[in-house]
């Protein structure tokens, strides 16, 4: 007879348990069974990005994971990447630089952005496309998604900037 | 896809002893970039993953100027390309991890699952054999190694017997004068499955080539070691003549096929163009050049 | 309305409008950074069960016989159905929007009966309570077939030994009905002058024969639909469509239900390109819902979409272009034979229509073939057949440039299509930008970029996208705080919601915000047509300009009320309500707006639209390419595309149209198609192996908008999200040549491609 197996996690900062079959894939995991319909399914084999998350310190496609692997690990998906209603300087700049279109495949790379931003505070517009090239836009033709990365990682150092200035006085 | 079961050993010893008891009917499973693709698509009939993410030795990665790289199978790409160190002194392993699949995919994809895929275009491969890599197996019984080139017999075929388990990759310390790299060809800039590719190693002695290995992805069933290319750069001076012969030498050896990503001919043809282009940069690197 | 105030073939500065031309954050931005807006696979519905669809593995078989037993007894199964549960067809001839066609060919593609046309072609489908155990219970269903061979390319069809699909098929000879069977679904043929003589007169003629490739719309999100067939026989369904009414009908006479017994509610869409106006899963889901008496899922997977939705025809064209040495061209003939896929339908009459459109020739042919293969059944896809065309005639024109020893760009303007240039398919042009386009492309600083460098090239291209109108509806209601309410019917692929509720917020002198806009479902909004066509912003937004209007109307009547006067006296500016009866009155949109209810109550503006002013858009690229000569690999170095928008509504989603069209063409130019086996299998099912542009193989995209008003639409709007994507492949095979000298004859130009012309030169 089988059996589903428990697993206790964090996502997006809160400890998380479920039931699933070793099967399920992360991706089905938190659309299915958590309702987090954020991260989305293009192709299910790793090609396209839509479904990507953080697995602890790194972004993966979560339809390449097992739900069973992350007991005991952490995950971030798009739905905790704005902090309480204050949405993340990325998600803001996507808007404003219209660095969208259809939508879908902008979660992924939302979580994508903001893992480059967090290692990397300045990359160059070629660090940028490699990073990002494991996700891919049907709509935009990257043009508007790499400016909005652009211009979210300069307002990220100035606001860091800000507040070296604001320590140190 | 079917039912399986998950299993999470913590010590080789025990992963051994799964895999002899399901026999064909278990994996592996490292990254899943390869493994979770082909069950779902139905051409793995596996009911049992065994995950040797939890295996200390195969999450090895330690480097020493006296002991070499070592890599455990189950260390995804990003992790070795974040270790400074390794980077440093294997600037050939870091052509391969930084180009497997893409950002996310080097979050899970390992070397050792590229190596157990075993498929022709698998990039490590060639790498691997070109650094002189050899593979640590176990099974419940101790240990044993063999050269990287040994490993792979057919597509998608390993020597690894049920209860065989790879636990890590070997790279020897680089002797000075050494320089390595691997090329491939792909249609796009990144995310493609090779169609031809190269991993080349040389260690110079002055202006001549003291030793060379070179070895190819996409032009035979097993991604081949082309030995007598190698061989015959020993002692021929570094210029273009040498380096031709040698890239002439492996496109002779290569034995591709026509399929979607590539003709026969064309695969050829890009043998000679990346061993060439690939023994170029190696010598820039065994002369101390930093390549990207 | 009118277009007075300037003369004939300038670029027009245009009124500065407040709203209109401005660059808001869309209403439904939040919702899509946040990851919170629903897509059609994330809907969750209470007993909702899972379906998954068998789908043939032959190309070309007979289905003898369908034995779902087994399935239907498997763990967890609840539905299993065939193209039995359909009932019968008959004879009977619908439109689904392209035309009559018989009931038994739509039917078919959703499930086959008799045939298996393609490989993919759904034959059965069941429900479950997960996907995994529908997928399980896929195997146990027994098909058997009786294999036939496969004919896959339209010159291979149209011989006389080839594979006959469909018995009944009857070729449509120039318009008329013959008892000619086999492939050829139909031929159609449009002239203009003398096209001999037009030869015999040229200096110098050049012709070209060229191959493309099926390549697929390639949206992230695959089909889905979701379905309940309730218990008071009204089906619902929520699905990811360009267009929910047409969706409606279609579905509605695929089940044999009146139109009224279905609701359709369109969840946003990632992505369309044509590829989601096509039924396939929501009778599906329908008919396992019917069955199982519960809501059923299905969404397709990547391979499902690759092999059984509907991919842009391959085709094989000819093309001919005779040229004075002043470089007047003389005649052109054209020859467009397409790949319709399993059944009629091959969008080769739009493309008959974009040819040679750009250029004013008085002597054409053209001939169309729609040729039935065994490959999935073809759709639209962005400008459907034009971009074909114009890789045929723009890299003509360009060889052309060459043997006169003149500039493309003067060559092309020397030529160009005007205002009154009436093109070898009937129609004259109203007012047109083409001139316009060719112009900013020639003064624009990429035009005289130095190219520096060996193996590198710079070609340049035009294509034309005529746009359509079509139906629209719209109502707008009033709230107390002088905000407004927006209900129109367009799904919104790429931020239309915002360009439709902009021209309201224009006429009612409301900021972008002030207006909230919902593309609602088709029980709540009046009949709509489909997102596409370049039409969305156009008509839809014609509809909200006129249901706006409809709101002033009854805004002043209010005003008229409170100020005993009549309602011709109040004029509405800036915002404010004004009357000058002796006495000066005024008051605010937003004051009159909390006045409602003590004047009459509730205020709902409407209109309903089908607009005959449709401004058709050019749209022109430069590219520089650099052509690794050992290898055949293209990079491109530097895009710049040209589009003229008429008025860009919202100039950041008309700059992300021209650059996803551009890169859907630089995919369609360089490395996308579809590998078939001989047997009529796609070997390269897979966003590994279909090769789509990353963001590491492409430079920015840099835009220029040109706008030459539409006379036909209160803001000069022309659609704008197709004639992008037709030059393209053009403009990159001209500066893969001047790269490389190599003359490209087939789409994709893949490395291996290019390399074996290079061997070839």
């Amino acid at each position: 007879m089988h059996r589903k197996t428990i697993v206790q996690t964090t996502i997006n900062g809160e400890a998380v348990e479920f039931l699933c079959e070793p099967r399920q894939s992360l991706l089905e995991c938190l659309r299915d069974i958590l309702d987090m319909t954020g991260s989305k399914e293009g192709c299910n084999d790793g090609n396209c990005g839509a479904c990507t998350v953080m697995l602890d310190d790194r972004i993966v496609p979560a339809c390449l994971v097992l739900g069973v692997e992350v007991d005991g690990k952490s995950v971030v998906t798009i739905e905790g990447i704005a902090s309480g209603g204050e949405l993340h300087p990325i998600q803001q700049c996507f808007l404003e630089d219209a660095s969208l279109q259809c939508g879908v495949c902008t979660p992924g790379f939302i979580v994508a952005a903001k893992a480059l931003l967090d290692r990397d505070p300045d990359p160059s517009e070629p660090e940028i496309r490699l990073w990002l090239a494991n996700n891919l836009c049907r709509c935009t033709g990257y043009d508007k998604i790499i400016r909005g990365v652009q211009d979210a990682a300069a307002q990220m150092r100035q606001a860091r900037d800000a507040d070296l200035e604001e320590t140190k006085s | 896809m079917h039912w399986v079961d998950y299993e999470r050993p913590t010590s080789v010893q025990d992963a051994a002893a799964l895999l002899g008891k399901h026999g064909d009917s278990a994996r592996c499973l490292a990254g899943g970039t390869d493994l979770l693709v082909q069950m779902r698509a139905g051409r793995v009939p596996a009911t049992t993953i065994i995950d040797v993410k939890e295996i200390p030795e195969l999450n090895q990665l330690s480097y020493s100027d006296a002991g070499g790289l070592t890599i455990g199978a189950a260390v995804p790409c990003y992790r070795i390309y974040r270790d400074l160190t390794a980077m440093k002194r294997y600037p050939g392993v870091n052509d391969v991890v930084s180009l497997i699949g893409g950002t996310q995919i080097q979050g899970r994809a390992t070397l050792g699952g590229n190596l157990c895929n075993a498929a022709p275009s698998g990039d490590a491969i060639p790498m691997m054999i070109a650094h002189g890599v050899t593979a640590k197996i176990a099974d419940a019984d101790g240990v044993s190694e063999r050269p990287v080139e040994e490993i792979c017999i057919a597509p998608g075929k390993t020597v690894l017997e049920p209860g065989e388990l790879l636990v890590s990759l070997h790279f020897p310390t680089p002797p000075s004068h050494f320089g390595a790299r691997y090329l491939r060809f792909i249609p796009r800039n990144e995310m493609d499955i090779a169609v031809a590719g190269a991993g080349v190693a040389v260690t110079l002695d002055g202006d001549t080539f003291a030793t060379a290995r070179i070895a190819l992805a996409s032009v035979a069933p097993t991604p081949l070691f082309v030995k007598e290319a190698g061989d015959a750069l020993a002692g021929l001076p570094v210029n273009d003549e040498s380096i031709q012969k040698a890239s002439e030498l492996a496109k002779a050896a290569a034995k591709p096929i026509d399929d979607m990503r590539g003709t026969a001919r064309y695969r050829s043809h890009l043998c000679e163009v990346l061993t060439r282009r690939a023994l170029n940069d190696a010598v820039r690197r065994a002369r101390g050049e930093e390549v990207e | 309305m009118n277009a007075s105030g300037y003369e004939p073939n300038m670029v027009l500065a245009n009124k500065e409008y407040n709203v209109v031309g401005t660059r808001p954050v869309r209403h439904d931005g939040v919702d899509k950074v946040t990851g919170r807006a629903l897509y059609g696979a994330d809907i969750q519905l209470a007993g909702l069960l899972q379906g998954a669809v068998l789908r043939s593995p032959h190309a070309h078989a007979r289905i003898k016989s369908v034995d779902v037993s087994a399935a239907a007894k498997a763990n967890g199964v609840m539905a299993v159905v065939t193209a039995t549960n359909f009932g019968p067809s008959g004879d009977k001839i619908v439109d689904v929007g392209e035309g009559p066609t018989p009931l038994a060919y739509v039917r078919g593609n959703v499930l086959a009966k008799d045939k298996v046309l393609y490989r993919g072609h759904p034959v059965a489908a069941v429900a479950a309570a997960s996907l995994h155990l529908a997928q399980e219970a896929l195997k146990l269903i027994k098909v058997d077939y009786e294999p036939l061979p496969a004919t896959l390319t339209a010159p291979d069809a149209m011989r006389q030994d080839a594979p006959v699909l469909h018995d009944d098929l009857r070729t449509q000879e120039l318009g008329e009905a013959t008892d000619r069977g086999g492939n050829l679904a139909a031929h159609f043929r449009h002239e203009k002058g003398d096209v001999e003589k037009g030869f015999s007169d040229a200096d110098v003629i050049v012709e070209s024969e060229l191959d493309t490739s099926t390549v697929h719309q390639g949206y992230i999100e695959p089909q889905t639909a979701t379905a309940l067939w309730n218990n008071d026989g009204r089906v619902q369904v929520w699905c990811s469509t360009q267009g929910a009414f047409p969706t409606r009908d279609t579905t509605s006479k695929v089940l044999g239900v009146p139109v009224s017994q279905v609701k359709v509610t369109p969840m946003e869409i990632g992505g369309g390109f044509g590829g989601k106006i096509p039924v396939y899963l929501e009778p599906v889901a329908a008919l396992l819902s019917k069955k199982s008496g519960r809501p059923v899922k299905i969404v397709m997977s990547r391979q499902d979409v690759f092999e059984a939705t509907g991919p842009t025809p391959g085709s094989h064209i000819k093309v001919k272009i005779g040229a004075k040495n002043d470089g007047t061209l003389v005649a052109a003939k054209a020859d467009l034979a397409f790949e319709a896929g399993a059944y009629p339908g091959a969008m080769v009459a739009p493309a008959a229509m974009c040819v040679f459109a750009a250029y004013d020739i008085d002597n054409v042919v053209i001939d169309g073939y729609d040729v039935v293969v065994n490959k999935p059944s073809t759709a639209a896809y962005r400008a459907p057949g034009a971009t074909n065309a114009a890789f045929a005639t723009e890299t003509v024109v360009d060889e052309l440039a060459g043997k006169l020893g003149m500039d493309p760009i003067d060559l092309r303007l020397k030529n160009a299509a005007k205002e009154g240039t009436r093109r070898a398919d009937g129609p004259k042009f109203r007012r047109i930008g083409c001139v316009e386009v060719l112009e900013a492309m020639q003064n624009h600083p990429h035009y005289e970029a130095p190219l520096e460098g060996p193996n590198r090239g710079r070609g340049v291209a035009i294509g034309f996208w005529f746009n359509v109108g079509l139906e629209s509806s719209a109502s707008i209601s009033v709230n107390s705080d002088g905000t407004v309410n927006l209900v129109e019917g367009s799904t919104d692929i790429g931020g239309t919601r915002t360009s439709i509720a902009m021209q309201a917020a224009e006429v009612l002198g409301l900021k972008a915000e002030q207006v909230q806009p919902t593309v609602a479902d088709t029980d709540s909004v009046g009949y709509t047509d489909v997102t596409g066509g370049s039409r969305t912003t156009f008509c839809t937004g014609y509809a909200a300009h006129n249901a706006a209007h409809d709101v002033l109307r009854q805004m002043k009547e209010r005003a008229a009320l409170l100020w005993e006067t009549e309602p011709d006296k109040v004029t509405f500016e800036d915002g404010t309500f004004a009357s000058d009866n002796g006495k000066r009155r005024s008051i605010g949109f937003r004051r009159l707006a909390s006045k409602l209810g003590e004047t009459g109550g509730p205020i709902v503006g409407r209109a309903t639209v089908k607009p005959r002013g449709v401004g058709g858009s050019f749209a022109g690229n430069i590219v520089d390419v650099e052509v690794d000569p050992e290898t055949g690999k293209t990079t491109i170095l530097r895009f710049t595309a040209f589009q003229d928008a008429g008025k860009a509504i919202h100039p950041s989603y008309v700059e992300g149209q021209m650059q996803g069209g551009s890169v859907q063409g630089i995919g369609w130019a360089l490395n996308e198609e579809y590998f078939m086996s001989p047997e009529g299998e796609m070997k390269n099912s897979t966003l590994l192996d279909y090769r789509m542009p990353t963001a590491l193989d492409l430079p920015m995209i840099d835009t220029c908008i040109i706008e030459v008003a539409n006379p036909g639409h209160p803001f000069g709007v022309r659609g704008v999200g197709e004639a992008n994507i037709v030059p393209p492949p053009a403009a990159v095979a001209n500066a893969i040549h001047a790269a490389a000298g190599v003359r490209m004859k087939r789409l994709p130009m893949s490395p291996p491609s290019v390399m074996e012309a290079i061997w070839a030169k």
